[in-house]
This record gives structure tokens, sequence and C-alpha cells, in this order.
């Protein structure tokens, strides 16, 4: 079973359009959402959840229809959007009296467990927080309720190193289980080539690539040469490039360039800057 | 078992686990009937992905060097000669084909590349 299902979705906002979307995303996987702001990443999350309507086609959530069962189907998302919108004057403690309340499935021992571990104090107002705190205290709620898929928006942005890995820990510890799945989107891209199974290109509104991550590295490459061995290429080869005076950078399929040629693994940075470029 | 990934190789992932896994059957560090990792585990304790941890696996297993119990896992299947030398020949050939088509990029003769080979084959023994 997919978690996810998305098929031709669209939404036009004055100046954007999200244009018919396709994203499938497998049980006990991770994707990642790239792209830059405003392609259309957090537009994507909140058409899942229904927060804005879709003009076209459907979405389907752990296998229920998403227009006809959300509210039942919500008890198995955990959900982080980009801000964390838990009320400012309660502390750890009383934000679980709340939440104990609201989900069906909550995990007091598992909330209290994660808090210690992530170091997230229990008796201080939400207020008071840094990002980082206030981000890890989002996540730890949203994995509190056993969720089986979760949905995140930026939610490493603005967490310093050590904290950002240990969102990505607690990712990868959580799809151990078959059936769970991540969709996390991020302009981190470093994060998301750490811990997704999935990559998912969007470029203003357009979805540009959904490709298996290790099979990006083992169709592209990078190869840096001279202008004219560039142009002897098969066009067809080239799907980016970035030119200095003294030669090119191109990310290149590695099938279709000649044997012999030095190619440098590509990153999915390069990936996705290299693809944006050619497109724009 | 010892499985060390290197991103920087450039050798694909799949690849990595795959010939590890295979060497250490070969040489008798895991031995006949012994459990692998579960896929997923193997995948989340490596932090890699697990379509790729699947793919080494699935190699693995049509090449006949582990067996499948389900609802079980993965185990090492008993050593065969045969595949083991079946395995080696196609991996000669593979090497050759590589052989001819670099030749071919700089261009080197037929009675060249032969010539080549023989010196080489002669200091080696």
């Amino acid at each position: 079973m997919n978690a996810l299902e998305i098929r031709n979705v669209t939404k036009t906002y004055p100046n954007f359009t999200l244009n018919h979307l396709d994203l499938t995303l497998p049980n006990g996987c991770i994707m990642g959402l790239v792209g830059e702001n405003g392609a259309g990443k957090s537009t994507t999350i909140k058409l899942i959840l229904n927060m804005v309507e879709k003009e076209g086609g459907t979405i389907r959530i752990l296998g229920t229809d998403q227009e006809k069962d959300l509210h039942v189907t919500k008890q198995d998302l955990g959900v982080v959007l980009d801000e964390v919108g838990f009320p400012q004057c309660l502390d750890a403690k009383q934000i679980e009296k709340v939440l104990k309340y609201t989900f069906r499935n909550w995990d007091g021992a598992l909330y209290r467990c994660l808090c210690r571990t992530l170091s997230v104090p229990m008796e201080k107002p939400f207020q008071e927080f840094s990002r980082g705190m206030k981000m890890k205290l989002g996540i730890i709620a949203a994995l509190s309720h056993h969720p089986r898929l979760l949905l995140l928006d930026e939610a490493t942005s603005g967490l310093d190193p050590v904290a950002r890995d240990e969102v990505l820990s607690l990712l990868n510890e959580f799809t151990r289980e078959e059936d769970h799945a991540v969709l996390i989107s991020s302009h981190i891209v470093s994060d998301l080539e750490k811990i997704c199974d999935y990559i998912a290109f969007l470029h203003q509104g357009t979805l540009l690539l959904c490709e298996e991550k290790d099979r990006l590295f083992e169709e592209y490459g990078i190869l840096s040469c001279s202008k004219e061995t560039l142009n002897a290429l098969p066009p067809d080869a080239v799907k980016g490039v970035q030119l200095s005076p003294y030669g090119a950078k191109a990310l290149v399929m590695r099938k279709r360039i000649p044997l012999g040629m030095d190619l440098s693994p590509v990153s999915i940075e390069e990936l996705f800057l290299l693809m944006v470029k050619k497109n724009h | 078992m010892t499985i060390l990934i290197d991103n920087k190789s450039g050798a694909p992932i799949y690849d990595q686990i795959y010939s590890q896994i295979k060497a250490q059957i070969i040489s008798g560090a895991l031995s006949k009937d012994d459990p692998l990792p579960s896929i997923r585990n193997l995948a989340k304790d490596l932090r890699i992905s697990v379509v790729t941890t699947k793919r080494a696996y699935d190699e693995l297993e049509r090449e006949g060097f582990i067996y499948t119990v389900p609802g079980k896992g993965c185990f090492v299947a008993p050593k065969n000669i045969e595949l083991l030398r079946e395995t080696q020949l196609r991996q000669i050939e593979e090497h050759i084909e590589e052989i001819i088509k670099l030749a071919a990029g700089c261009n080197l003769s037929k009675e060249e590349l032969l010539e080549m080979f023989r010196i080489n084959l002669e200091e080696s023994i």
C-alpha cells in the first residue's frame, strides 16, 4: 500500500500555479521534497491536509480518500508545519495535558521519554523556547500519538547541526517500522540527502523529478570539461550546465556520454541547482 | 558482520553492500544458514535507503548466495562451488568488455591490446 498518493492535483493562486502534481510515497519510505522558496512545497503539504482547497485531482492518505475520511485519518498523521503553534504561555507538561485529550493513541510515556532524550525542558513556558527547542517539541508531539505518516514542512531549518542530526535520527528510527512513512520538505538539501529514500524536485509549481535517491547518484554525474568538449556531447546527455570563462561544469547522464570520460559523483544539491538553471 | 559504506567512493551503495556480504560469504566469515539482518534494520542502522538495501539483497538472492524464508528473514545459502566459479567467470567477462571499450577509446589496435595483455600475464605468472 502507498502511504500517500497525489494524482493530478492543481491549485492556482494569482501568481502561482501548482501544476497537475503527481506524487506517490510508498509505505516504509522517506520522501524529501526539494525546491526553492515559493516552489510549491508548503502548498503541497497544505493541500494534503486540506488546509487549502484543491481545484482538481485526488489525494489518498494511508489508503483512505482525503475528501471523505480526513477527519478520521488525522489520528494517524503527525504534522509539523514551519511554525510550531503551541500556546505561548504553556509549558511542555501542560501541552501534554491538552494533547492527550486530542489524540486517541496518545502515549504520555513516549512523549516524556522523547523530551528527556532530546533535552526539552518540561517546566519552561513555550514562548521562552529557542527556535530549535520549539521545533523539537513539535516533532516530539507529532510522534507521540503513534502516527503512521509524518508530514514535515521545513522541520530542520533553524536548527543547529547537532539538533538537526537528532531530528534526522528520530525520523530514521520512526521508519524502522514497515508501515510508517515520512514526507519532509526542506531547502537544506544535505539533510534530505542523508535520510531520504526518494527525492522529489519542485520548481515553480511543477514537479521536475521524483526518483529513488540512490538511482539519481547512479544515473547522473558531474563532468568538468572545456566548452569544446561540452559542445561535442550529445545534447540529450547534458541536463544542466554552469559556465565559467575557463570551462564548464555539466550535469550529465552517465549512460549517454562516451566511456573513459572522467565523471565525479553528484550531490543532490548540485543536481537540483543545475537542473533548475536549465529550466530557467 | 562488517559493512562499511563509503559515500565518496562513487561505487553505487547497493553494490557496496552486495559485494561486502558476498565477500564474507565466500571467505567463510558468514556460514551456511546464518541469519542476515532484516532489510529494514540494516538500512536504518547504516542510515541508507531501504530501497537500495532491498536491491542488494535481491541481487544476492538472485545469484543464490542467500535465501528468504517468508516471515523469518534472509539466510546465507549453502556454498556452491560451481556457482562461485560461474560468478567469477562472469566478472572476468565484464572486465574484458570494459578493457575493450577503454581500448577503443584510445585507438588501441587488436594486436597492441593482445601484446599488452601477454606482457602483463607473463609478468604475473
